[in-house]
């Protein structure tokens, strides 16, 4: 094995501009791949440091009484999700804005009924992201008790139902760079290949076997794809390095923002995924080439 | 034709015919080589002696007949088998076959790479070999840096490197001069010595005859003309 790995060295070093060719093509591909990755990641969870609260009002129909509380908030309380649940009586509701309002106005004052509705006051769990959260408002909306439930930032369901949208659009556009890079990887093989015939003759004629003429390219392809990939990590994180100083400087102490760079296990994975990238070209390609 | 002769035979052809598009490349062929025998293959030029060699390690296929490399049926042999036959052979192409990219050394650590030798096995045997040769001071060498003769003699010391029971040799002693000639044959016959068995096709037998006992085949237009034993001539 290792013998192959220095092979592939000499091969790599024997082939420079092919490989090095290969080796950017892979490196810019991860790098789009995980600038992507980081966009994104850091964006979700900046959306979800918005929803922190998953506090939600529960707003319930003029009908509902108060012996029927027990029932209903049992009934959300079993939901997914439903971590707290607070009665909050249409007396409390007007009790509680009035003493907002306090000295503001009178109005309140001249009201003859009470006007609010019944509610209950609920926390939901928001670790898991934003769509359980919207699942859960759903179900209890459908309940026939309930009038309506209002809650968080209404509008960020709506911008994530957009970020989702783009976030398809961005890994689809990784897709394209990963399938790119796969194919330069494939046809450099090829061409090295080619390029290399009459010494793989020579080498069938002293009776190298198949695995023999195989191997070095094999390991050529897993060194491409495993340095192409730190390169291209490596270059996002001096980007990113180089623009976050800048931006955390001038506005950090206007928003706080929580941005981190890749997790390690993204890192991880990027990095493997760009390993195989660089071996299943190889795969491919020899496979059509020695039959 | 009697089976029974070439029971000890490593090599044997029957009625071996190869054609390559038209006219047959050889013709009919039978023959049988025993272990250990030093066989001189001559005839002039385009007569079938390259064409002979080949067919024996499989570079090509026959179109008729059948070779049987120690008990194994040629015409049987699996892709998967194929590189484990060539192990066996030694051989010494026209065009010497070196991999210009690689240094002396490494050429001739092929031969024993492909077979899975280990690496300190490898660089004893390759220095042995080279040494044999007079090649161990360019062992760093590339090929093309080299003259004809050199090249040839690293060509040798590759076919001989694996220890192979057979070993094949066309025009081994074509391009170089006399000293160089008599250098490789030296190195052929050593190898013949410990019971190696070779095969040379060579257009000019004259200067290689004198050097030692063997079998002398004739080839005109691809037929077997004349097998004679050679008498040993001293050195
Ligand atoms: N690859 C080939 N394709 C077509 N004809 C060939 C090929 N190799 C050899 N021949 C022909 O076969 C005949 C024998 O060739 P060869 O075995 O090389 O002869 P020798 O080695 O005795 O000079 C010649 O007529 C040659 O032209
Ligand atoms: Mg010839």
């Amino acid at each position: 094995m290792i013998r192959y790995f220095y092979k592939a060295l000499a091969d790599i070093r024997s082939n420079r501009f092919l490989n090095l060719i290969t080796m950017v093509t892979i490196s810019l591909s991860i790098l789009m791949v995980s600038l992507c990755l980081l966009f994104f990641e850091n964006l979700g969870r900046i959306m979800d440091g918005w929803n922190q609260e998953g506090r939600a009002m529960v707003y319930l129909v003029p009908e509902f009484s108060t012996e029927m509380r027990p029932e209903l908030a049992s009934a959300i309380t079993q939901m997914d999700g439903v971590v707290q649940i607070t009665f909050v009586s249409k007396d409390r509701a007007l009790a509680r804005l009035k003493n907002q309002m306090a000295g503001s106005t009178r109005f309140l004052d001249t009201l003859e009924e009470n006007p609010l509705p019944h509610a209950f006051e609920i926390r939901i769990q928001t670790q898991n992201g934003f769509e359980p959260v919207a699942a859960v408002v759903r179900q209890i909306e459908s309940l026939d008790l309930v009038e309506s439930v209002e809650y968080g930032q209404k509008w960020l369901a709506r911008m994530l139902d957009l970020f989702q949208l783009f976030r398809l659009t961005g890994y689809v556009m990784c897709a394209l760079f990963l399938l790119i890079a796969f194919f330069i990887t494939a046809s450099t093989v090829r061409l090295v290949f080619h390029s290399r015939q009459s010494e793989v003759e020579i080498m069938r004629l002293v009776g190298a076997t198949d695995r023999f003429i195989k191997m070095p390219f094999y390991v050529t392809g897993l060194i491409q794809g495993a340095v192409g990939g730190i390169l291209g990590l490596l270059i996002l994180f001096a980007a990113y390095l180089a623009v976050w100083s800048g931006i955390s400087q001038s506005m950090g102490d206007l928003f706080h923002l929580d941005v981190r760079f890749l997790s390690v296990a993204a890192m991880g994975g990027i990095w493997v995924v760009s390993t195989f990238l660089g071996w299943f070209g190889c795969y491919l390609s020899l496979r059509q080439l020695l039959k | 034709m009697n089976l029974d002769t070439g029971k000890n035979a490593i090599i044997r052809l029957f009625n071996v015919t190869k054609h390559y598009g038209g006219k047959p490349a050889l013709h009919n062929v039978s023959l049988d080589i025993e272990p250990g025998e030093f066989v001189f293959i001559s005839g002039p030029s385009g007569a079938g002696k390259s064409t002979l060699l080949k067919v024996l390690y499989l570079a090509e296929t026959v179109s008729a007949g059948q070779i049987l490399i120690d008990g194994m049926n040629l015409s049987r042999i699996s892709p998967a088998r194929l590189p484990f036959l060539r192990r066996r052979f030694g051989m010494v192409f026209q065009d010497f076959k070196l991999i210009p990219t690689l240094t002396v050394f490494d050429n001739v650590a092929l031969a024993l790479e492909v077979a899975g030798k280990k690496p300190s096995f490898i660089r004893k045997k390759v220095m042995h070999v080279l040494r044999v040769t007079g090649m161990e001071k360019k062992a760093h060498m590339l090929p093309p840096t080299l003259s004809g003769g050199e090249q040839q003699r690293v060509a040798v010391a590759r076919a001989v490197a694996g220890d192979p029971d057979i070993i094949l040799a066309d025009e081994p002693t074509g391009s170089l001069d006399q000293a160089s000639a008599r250098r490789v044959l030296e190195i052929l016959l050593a190898y013949h010595k410990k019971g190696g068995t070779i095969l040379v096709a060579s257009h000019h037998l004259q200067q290689l005859q004198t050097v030692v006992t063997g079998r002398s085949i004739v080839l005109e237009k691809g037929r077997l003309i004349s097998a004679t034993r050679l008498e040993p001539y001293a050195l």
